[in-house]
């Protein structure tokens, strides 16, 4: 990869990885930058760069960077430049640049506009020109790339504990084996010598000497480390084994899910990670992005309320031509096509002729004009058509300037002086001579217009709140009542509002603000407080014109999954770099806030009044929650937190409570919320978000995303969901499971995670009991062997146990056992609690089966062993009573713990059973072994098969009689919708509603 | 993109599957595997389930266990320990006393007469019964070599059988521990002053005179070392022909057993009198283990041993009792199986 560098006076190519501080950069049009570099000139006269942030924020409109005007001069007369840039050390912070540069001994500062990142693409400008200040691993783009940790799924996190307590387990077996040998070997020390069966003399040499035999000490290790050899499978090596071949079962379902299988991209569901399939069954932390990932981030003109005329869109439809506007012979028409009212359009084609269509004509004009959208002109396969495309920063204003456009108010060109909008055909420039932007306090912008009659007009446009505090309610106030309650309308139905308005200036007045406003913004101290003085005294009493509303649209069946996850028990933390007011009104729609909810609304501007505002809404949100609680207890109502809390909280809060002592209390509060929504937050704030709650709890995190700018978080949650959606594919690079659509992640962690955890925890338990079961038996073998490790069950048949005997069934089980159908669970999220409260493999859970474990060998070993005390049975063939009699114990058993028989879990139960007996029968026909024909002789007494009968039933009716009665008197919630399931009255179990989102419904009048 | 797609999305993509046309090849194809839908039975653990199979159980366990104990009882076993008797009253003292005189050269001879409890039906099992005695013991178990005995070609293969693996330079066949140490207590039976013939063919497994044990295999240089452990072999019958050692070279799982010595194949009367002239010759006193003669005729269930019989019994009983109990928990305080207000959600926090 190679960059032009200013060297000697000339561009040269240099490689990425030589890039220096300091050096001069050019880059040309969609070119992605290598570095962070601060403008210093563009082709653009005015200094302007257009830049795509995709790769670092996933927002894919057009951003502007300026250069200095200071700068922008000197760079034809190359190499003559001179300065000094001041800024600070490397961070990862995207949103945020302070520095200072020095030239010819003017000091200029420098913001988050003249920088442009590594990884940003330049778009719509010829060549830009900078000087590098941040490069390689320094720049904000590498500090957000947080490495990838590899992950471990937390069941496998507890199962390697209990396997130490296992190990522990085992060292303790083997040093009571090797305490009884020696003391074994004491009490008989002096026999040894001539005892027939140990025969420590060796007489066959002259001069008597030990035969094998190095003292007593050396003995009890020898039993120790020979114990340990036979002991070993206590550890479940071949667990490891069995856990990945499931998980490639489960991922192998996964894939395979038509429900999960996104048809607008032909995406099916990708699993990336192999080792944490389970997880998805414990999450109890949802991280979602916004953009992208619950809206198609496309924002779409739904309607408009004008002159206190409701015009929703009642006999809307996309027009097949569209809008369009001859130029030159070409044809131009705008990139999207908007759903048009029909009678809008007739009145806005009327033109001025009307009184409504004035009202009209202003209020489209007002959209069109009152906005930073730039036109772009773009060239289609058919010479005749172009395409205009309208870039900008903000999604909800190149809606409005698209329907704008539709109503026919196309936006033709804009410049920093002027705009040319073609009104019903006809070109018609307006002077631009002052523009307002938009500010988080005033919440609105302006635009002052020098119109082609030669008024001169004021165009605000802003949110409601602030908007009504500025109009003039004295003229209009019928007009004004009737928008309100069309706001509230367009606001319940989720969609996003803006109130225009508009005042003509007079002369005088237009003297008066433009003087103030030339003062304002050359202003050097404080201007931003200026122009804001000046902006709030020319945006006054306003003739109101109308309202729109524009929706985001969500992804398919996003409120229905967002209402799952709640229901499920799930915390949803939405994090977005959206304004507050969007992601509020992206969190109506989406159904993550609710009317019932209490808000916590925090945003901040220093750390004291960060944790003030923190600590009150603790205090307030333990009230609610009391209050909850009292009501709760009186009503006798369902639920504790029947008064749910949503803490809002945006970028700059967090930036004073991460990494710092705030962050416990943020948790606290954040921990009585059933909803978080964080606002303008950073991609690696995003990361520390998750890593805030990851490291106070021990709950599973999921983040899912689907732009560049979640990478981080990806990473950082336990389980990281990647969207395969636009915006390219590095969030489905980072993540451990990608899907096409939001609502996926429904049937993935309500279905799939439900089933892959208890399969994978019941597989974990059956291991642990079914390798600890033969050890004991062999234990307790050891017992009657005076303590030196024979082993009855033959080297194969103990190599074969874990390997053919029994592995089959407990893979099948783990793959292919489902304890709820998915209708269940889907219909029932609060199913799935039984993931995160860790049901299904727990340390009770464990040493309840240990026990079982203990009485099972001990019916495996005993009933065989009284009932062949004093007979003449010999070493194989009890060794092989042994071997069937665990082998079928622990098939049944596990075949007592199936919840769906199909006819391979059939087959693999009862064929390993069978298999055994073949396997047996064949190493007993190997006549060069010890045990030879043994299971013929001893299986064709009826000794044999009574005990095999007794060891099945003795050993399992403990478990059978434990279980049963647990499940009857103590019903876990999967239990009782197993019953239901099985009996059919599923439907009386109160199932919770999910309420249909209205905007999948639009209202049709 | 307002199309009524509503309703939850399990059903949308549900219907799609359906109808969708499979143009794409993408698309999972739909299978009853692949959705995990095959046809399954789900068993659960209803209270009239659970009584059934406890009461089953009980079923089939009493009458069994009952059989079991006839079965045993019906044995008629005689028991005769001798290793204290045998030893002439001065050697009794101690142990050192005992291992002198069984290590003496003279005559052990020791005559037993046994009584017959009840009639005894052919064929009559002799067994000795050793206690105490490890034959599972990891040096014994070891101690031999199944090449050797399977093969004349295979003398030399001793590697497996120290320190019994050569005497003076040259393989001893049979080599090992356990051949070494071979039982060599022998028993003559008499009633009425008249011999009774123990029949000491096919005492052993088929199998073993067949495969394991060669037919060419000649005992050489058999207990010819310094200390000599067991019974000695004829050097001019071969291995498979020596049914003694076949049987004990079978070892014994457990540190009590008992080793087939022969069979009685006439009737023995109630009252009877035998007289067992017994040549006490197996040292088992250095390891202060017990001698046993069994006489002892078989069931269907093979020798006496009441375990099974109670063994059955315990867990038909027990199972009838968790039956009973269970039905009386269940009559007591039922539970409707799919009961809503059980689901914890719809619990009351409140605990009203």
């Amino acid at each position: 990869m190679l960059a032009s560098i200013l060297v000697n006076d000339q561009f040269q190519p240099k490689k990425w990885k030589d890039l220096r501080v300091g050096e001069i950069i050019r880059i040309q049009a969609n070119e992605t930058l290598p570095c962070d570099m601060v403008l210093l000139s563009t082709s653009d006269p005015t200094g302007v760069a257009y830049v795509q942030t995709i790769n670092l924020d996933g927002e894919s409109n057009l951003k502007t960077r300026y250069a200095k005007q200071e700068t922008l001069l000197k760079m034809p007369d190359e190499g003559k430049v001179s300065g000094l840039i001041r800024c600070e050390k490397p961070n990862r912070n995207i949103y945020g640049f302070h520095a200072n540069m020095e030239i010819d001994g003017k000091k200029l500062s420098l913001g988050p506009s003249n920088i442009v990142l590594r990884g940003c693409q330049l778009k719509n400008t010829n060549w830009a020109i900078g000087v590098i200040v941040y490069a390689g691993r320094d720049t904000k783009a590498m500090l957000n790339n947080s490495g990838a940790p590899s992950k471990r799924s937390r069941l496998e996190t507890h199962m390697n504990s209990e396997i130490i307590i296992l190990s522990m387990f085992l060292v303790a077996l083997c040093v009571v084996v090797s305490v009884c040998a020696l003391i074994w070997l004491l009490n008989h020390r002096k026999e040894l010598d001539y005892l027939p069966y140990y025969r420590k003399q060796d007489f066959s040499k002259a001069g008597a000497k030990d035969y094998n035999y190095y003292g007593w000490g050396m003995e009890t290790l020898f039993a120790f480390l020979m114990s340990v050899i036979v002991f070993q499978i206590m550890i479940p090596i071949s667990l490891y084994i069995s856990m990945e071949l499931v998980r490639v079962g489960q991922a192998y379902f996964m894939i395979r899910d038509t429900q999960m299988y996104d048809e607008a991209s032909h995406s099916r569901f990708q699993c990336r990670a192999l080792n944490i399939n389970e997880d998805l069954g414990q999450v109890k932390y949802v991280f979602s992005d916004k953009t992208g990932t619950l809206t198609e981030n496309k924002m779409e003109f739904q309607c408009a309320s004008i002159w206190g005329e409701d015009y929703s869109g009642g006999n809307s439809k996309i027009e097949q031509g569209g809008y369009s506007v001859q130029v030159e012979g070409k044809v131009l028409r705008p990139k999207m096509k908007v759903k048009t009212d029909l009678e809008l359009l007739q009145i806005s084609k009327c033109g001025n002729g009307t009184k409504e269509g004035k009202h009209v004509g202003d209020f489209f004009l007002a959209l069109a004009a009152c906005n930073t959208i730039v036109p772009l002109v773009v060239d289609t396969s058919d010479p005749t058509v172009k395409i205009i495309d309208y870039q900008g920063e903000s999604p909800d204003e190149q809606a409005l300037v698209y329907a704008a456009a539709t109503y026919g108010f196309m936006l033709m060109e804009r410049t920093s002086g002027h705009i040319v909008i073609d009104i019903q055909g006809e070109r018609q420039r307006f002077d631009v001579l002052g523009l307002h932007e938009f500010d988080s306090d005033r919440k609105r912008m302006s635009v002052i217009l020098g119109c082609p009659d030669k008024t001169v007009r004021v165009f605000v446009k802003g949110a409601d709140t602030t908007m009504f505090s500025v109009v003039d309610k004295s003229s209009n106030a019928s007009i004004i009542r009737a928008t309100e309650a069309h706001l509230q309308t367009y606001s319940s139905l989720g969609l996003r509002t803006l109130v225009v308005g508009m005042r003509e200036l007079c002369a005088s007045e237009f003297e008066q603000w433009h003087s103030s406003f030339e003062a304002a913004s050359t202003a050097l101290i404080g201007r931003a407080a200026l122009l804001r003085k000046v902006a709030s005294s020319v945006e006054n009493n306003l003739c109101i014109l109308g309202a729109s509303g524009i929706e985001d649209k969500l992804q398919q069946g996003v409120p229905e999954a967002i209402e799952s996850l709640r229901t499920s028990g799930i915390k949803v933390w939405v994090l977005t770099g959206d304004k507050q007011e969007t992601a509020i009104s992206i969190g109506y729609s989406s159904k993550l806030l609710t009317s019932k909810m209490t808000q916590i609304i925090i945003n901040s501007n220093s750390k004291e009044s960060c944790r003030r505002s923190l600590e009150d809404a603790i205090v307030m949100s333990k009230k609610l929650v009391t209050i909850a609680g009292v009501v709760g207890n009186v009503g006798g109502s369902s639920e504790a937190g029947s008064t749910p809390v949503a803490l809002i909280i945006d970028g700059t809060s967090l930036v004073y409570v991460l990494d710092s002592e705030l962050e416990e209390q943020l948790f606290q509060l954040a921990s009585r919320c059933s909803v978080v929504l964080c606002c303008r937050v950073a991609p690696f704030q995003k990361a520390g978000i998750v890593d805030l709650v990851k490291n106070r709890t021990s709950d599973m995190t999921l983040a899912i995303g689907d732009g560049a700018n979640d990478v981080s978080m990806i990473q950082m949650a336990d389980v990281g969901v990647g969207i395969s959606g636009q915006e390219g594919r590095q969030a489905v690079m980072a993540s451990d499971f990608a899907m096409g659509q939001f609502r996926f992640l429904v049937p993935l962690i309500l279905v799939h995670g439900h089933w892959n955890y208890q399969r994978m925890a019941y597989m974990i338990l059956y291991n642990f009991y079914r390798n600890a079961v033969m050890v004991l038996v062999l234990f307790w073998y050891v017992l009657f062997t005076s303590f030196t490790l024979t082993t009855a069950i033959n080297e194969w048949s103990s190599m074969l146990y874990s390997v053919v005997y029994t592995s089959v069934p407990t893979i099948v089980v783990g793959i292919l056992d489902k304890d709820l159908s998915r209708r269940t669970l889907l219909q029932y999220p609060q199913l799935y609690g039984a993931g995160y409260r860790q049901e299904c493999y727990n340390a009770k859970l464990f040493w309840l089966t240990m026990l079982d474990t203990l009485w099972q060998s001990a019916a495996v070993f005993f009933i065989p062993l009284f009932a062949y005390w004093c007979s003449g049975i010999d070493i194989s063939s009890l060794g092989d009573l042994w071997i069937l009699g665990v082998v079928i114990l622990v098939n049944v058993n596990l075949a007592m713990d199936v919840i769906r028989w199909t006819w391979i879990t059939h087959a693999a139960i009862w064929g390993s059973i069978i298999a055994t007996f073949i396997c047996v029968v064949i190493i007993d026909a190997i006549p060069s072994l010890i045990g030879y024909w043994a299971i013929f002789h001893v299986a064709s007494s009826v000794t044999f098969w009574l005990c095999l009968l007794a060891i099945v039933i003795a050993g399992l009716i403990p478990r059978f009689a434990v279980k049963y009665l647990y499940q009857y008197y103590k019903p876990s919630d999967i239990q009782i919708a197993r019953e239901a399931e099985k009996f059919g009255n599923l439907r009386e179990l109160g199932a919770v509603q999910i309420e249909m989102n209205p905007i999948l419904e639009p209202p049709r009048r | 993109m307002s199309t009524n797609t509503a309703s939850s999305s399990s059903a949308a993509a549900g219907s799609a599957d359906s109808s969708a046309p499979r143009r794409n090849s993408k698309r999972p194809k739909y299978s009853r595997f692949t959705q995990q839908e095959l046809p399954a039975c789900k068993p659960i653990l209803t209270p009239k389930w659970v009584i059934s199979a406890f009461l089953l159980v009980s079923v089939v366990f009493i009458p069994i266990g009952v059989a079991s104990l006839f079965a045993s009882r019906d044995v008629v076993e005689i028991v005769d320990r001798y290793e204290t008797d045998c030893i002439p009253p001065p050697n009794r003292s101690d142990r050192n006393d005992k291992v002198k005189y069984i290590q003496s050269s003279g005559n052990k001879t020791c005559i037993r007469s046994l009584t017959v409890p009840k009639r005894m039906k052919h064929p009559i099992y002799v067994y000795y019964q050793l206690d105490n005695f490890y034959q599972n013991h990891r040096r014994y178990v070891k101690s031999r070599s199944d090449t050797q005995l399977k093969s004349n070609s295979s003398a030399d293969d001793v590697s497996s059988c120290k320190p019994e693996d050569n005497a003076d330079g040259r393989p001893i066949v049979p080599c090992g521990l356990i051949a070494w140490s071979l039982f060599n207590d022998t028993y003559n039976f008499s009633r009425n002053n008249q011999q009774l013939n123990v029949n000491k063919k096919h005492i052993s497994w088929k199998s073993d005179r067949e495969n394991k044990f060669g037919k060419d295999v000649y005992p050489t240089n058999f207990q010819n070392g310094t200390l000599k452990g067991g019974a000695s072999l004829d050097p001019l019958i071969p291995l498979s022909e020596q049914e003694d050692l076949i049987v004990w070279m079978r070892t014994a799982a457990l540190p009590t057993f008992r080793k087939l010595y022969g069979k009685i194949e006439v009737d023995l009367l109630e009252n009877d009198t035998i007289q067992v002239i017994l040549e006490n010759n197996y040292n088992t006193y250095s390891f202060d283990g017990k001698k046993k003669l069994v006489l002892s005729t078989t069931s269907w269930l093979g020798g006496k041993n009441d375990f099974l019989g109670i063994a059955y019994l315990t867990v038909g009983g027990l199972c009838f009792v968790l039956a009973l109990t269970f039905t009386v928990v269940y009559l007591v305080k039922p539970r409707r199986l799919g009961d809503p207000s059980y689901l914890s959600w719809n619990r009351n926090p409140g605990g009203r």
